[in-house]
């Protein structure tokens, strides 16, 4: 959800036009995942619109400002990754999320795609691309570990999906002309700080954004 | 269009030495085509005033589009409710598709997208006036689906069967869109006026500031529109904008209605002898006012539109390096 909102912030500021369909239609599928997610867990709206900053577990990598396009791509593409493996694991198993996991693998297997290919364009582009490119690729590498933390209810193990990881977008910035940050890959408090409600600055301006007009109303329907 | 009228006008043939005749020919070809209905398409002979028409209005449909998108999106990061956010977003997704299937139309008539844009950019191409108005509550969304959608549907449906092929066929699948987004708009404004006091005062507020803007999207009274006679000659365009914008205020009355909304009109009125509602009459200055780029948002719209794409200069530059790089993978890719 918090992902999508970032990506809905793009409409009407895109590079292209076919990256304004692209970045609302990635949205779009990310919101329908979270909606479906949330609805597990509760009223969806009351889930979005209601909780402090503090209740919120999402990823810190995700709530990260969008910043030139090059670093919404390296978000994206380190995102995608993650999810397309951990929905692939998650389809084949019999958890709770296998239903959710199996419709959405193909839609984040396109988002990877996509990502990709902007790394590669970007990457293998101009110097002034390569140059964001791989700044991008840095700036948010250190966000990066929190993925591969303990999830609760998830049975997954996020540390199972660290090599593949690391193998895949190695070798998607390796295309790229570019390298894996040599950095670590979580600081001293986003090892699993989002997954605990401590998130960065830019979150709760996000929040205080989205959640506005439904809290200004409360009670109202929409 | 495959005809006996339509081979006459075929392209290969020969351009004669003196000119005069031959286009004479073609010219009586074409307009016996566009009297019998057919299609004109791409690689048919016509006359450099028909396309030149239709680069213009296609072109400033397509810029519509875009910068249609800025008042709609001004709203997805503060959607009140998961589902209005979702529906919001995949509008504004339809609204960047209906664009490029119109950039596509206006390229058949030979001028590139790069060039309408920076046409677009520059101020010489215009877009609807309608979007140079702000969005300034989440009941303008809904406003803007019901009446501003509403009154282009009202334009475009005869469009469908404007005399060129590529515009029509785009003008099919962008007016099945718009009446889903135009039923979108009117049920957001529905369960708001059905809602909480406030929310009802939120979505009446939005139709009294919308109602005019969207009745001056038909462009100036008959006496004063001067490509209309032109362009209805020629087919592309089949009724007045007195006519469509009659039709769109008895579409809407009924409609307010049954919303529990009121129009901002005391003149609007059902006239039994005519068969229609009779209306105030609109302030023409603020029209002329806003087409010269002083409506209220003008200079915010288009300097959004110059930035976005000033900013992603080095992407677009990027992807073409790329292509260029990887000419036998990457360019199919790309």
């Amino acid at each position: 959800m918090v992902l999508s909102h970032r990506l809905g912030e793009w409409a009407g500021h895109a590079p292209v036009l076919e990256e304004e369909v692209a970045f609302a239609n990635i949205a779009l599928d990310l919101l329908g995942q979270a909606r479906v997610l949330l609805s597990l867990a509760g009223d969806e709206d009351e889930l979005a619109y209601l909780r402090e900053e503090r209740a919120f577990r999402n990823l810190q990598l995700v709530e990260q400002p969008n910043g030139d396009f090059a670093h919404t791509i390296a978000r994206q593409l380190y995102f995608s990754t993650y999810q397309h493996l951990l929905y692939d694991r998650l389809a084949t198993g019999d958890g709770p999320f296998a239903p959710l996991a199996a419709k959405a693998v193909k839609e984040v297997a396109y988002h990877r795609d996509h990502a990709e290919q902007w790394t590669l364009r970007l990457g293998d582009g101009t110097d002034e691309s390569h140059a964001r490119m791989r700044r991008a690729c840095e700036a948010l590498w250190r966000f990066t570990g929190e993925m591969f933390q303990p999830v609760q209810g998830l049975d997954v193990d996020g540390e199972q999906l660290r090599p593949a990881w690391l193998e895949s977008v190695g070798e998607v910035l390796r295309r790229a002309t570019l390298t894996l940050p040599e950095g670590p890959q979580s600081g001293a408090w986003s090892a699993g700080a989002g997954r605990q409600g401590l998130h960065t600055e830019p979150f709760g301006r996000m929040l205080a954004e989205m959640q506005h007009l439904h809290r200004s109303h409360p009670g109202a329907s929409w | 269009m495959a005809t006996a009228a339509a081979q006459k006008t075929d392209h290969t043939a020969p351009y004669d030495g003196d000119g005069t005749a031959a286009t004479a020919e073609y010219e009586r070809a074409f307009d016996a085509a566009v009297a019998a209905d057919e299609r004109i398409e791409p690689r048919d002979w016509m006359p450099d005033a028909y396309r030149a028409t239709l680069v213009r209005q296609i072109a400033q449909h397509a810029h519509s589009e875009i910068i249609g998108m800025q008042p709609e999106a001004n709203w997805i990061t503060r959607a009140p409710s998961l589902r209005r956010k979702a529906i919001l977003m995949a509008k504004v997704q339809d609204e960047a598709g209906h664009g490029l299937y119109l950039y596509s139309a206006a390229e058949t008539l030979g001028t590139g997208r790069d060039e309408l844009l920076d046409k677009l950019h520059s101020g010489r191409q215009k877009y609807s006036s309608i979007f140079n108005y702000p969005t300034l509550t989440w009941a303008d969304v809904g406003a803007i689906g019901w009446l501003v959608d509403g009154a282009a549907i009202t334009n475009q449906v005869p469009l469908c069967r404007c005399s060129y092929g590529p515009y029509a066929r785009a003008m099919v699948r962008i007016c099945k869109e718009e009446s889903f987004h135009q039923r979108q708009g009117y049920e957001l404004l529905l369960a708001l006026s059905r809602g909480t006091p406030e929310q009802h005062a939120m979505a009446q507020d939005a139709v009294d500031r919308w109602w005019w803007p969207s009745l001056m999207m038909f462009g100036p009274p008959d006496d004063a529109s001067q490509h209309s006679a032109q362009s209805m000659a020629w087919k592309i365009k089949r009724h007045s904008n007195d006519e469509l914008r009659q039709r769109f205020v008895d579409i809407c009355v009924p409609q307010a209605e049954s919303l529990g909304l009121t129009l901002p009109d005391p003149d609007l009125k059902w006239n039994e002898e005519r068969g229609h509602y009779d209306f105030g009459p609109i302030d023409w200055t603020e029209f002329w006012e806003v087409l010269k780029g002083n409506g209220p948002c003008n200079e915010q719209r288009i300097t959004q539109r110059r930035r976005a794409h000033e900013e992603g200069a080095w992407v677009r530059e990027a992807a073409a390096a790329y292509a260029a790089k990887h000419s036998e993978t990457g360019a199919t890719r790309a």
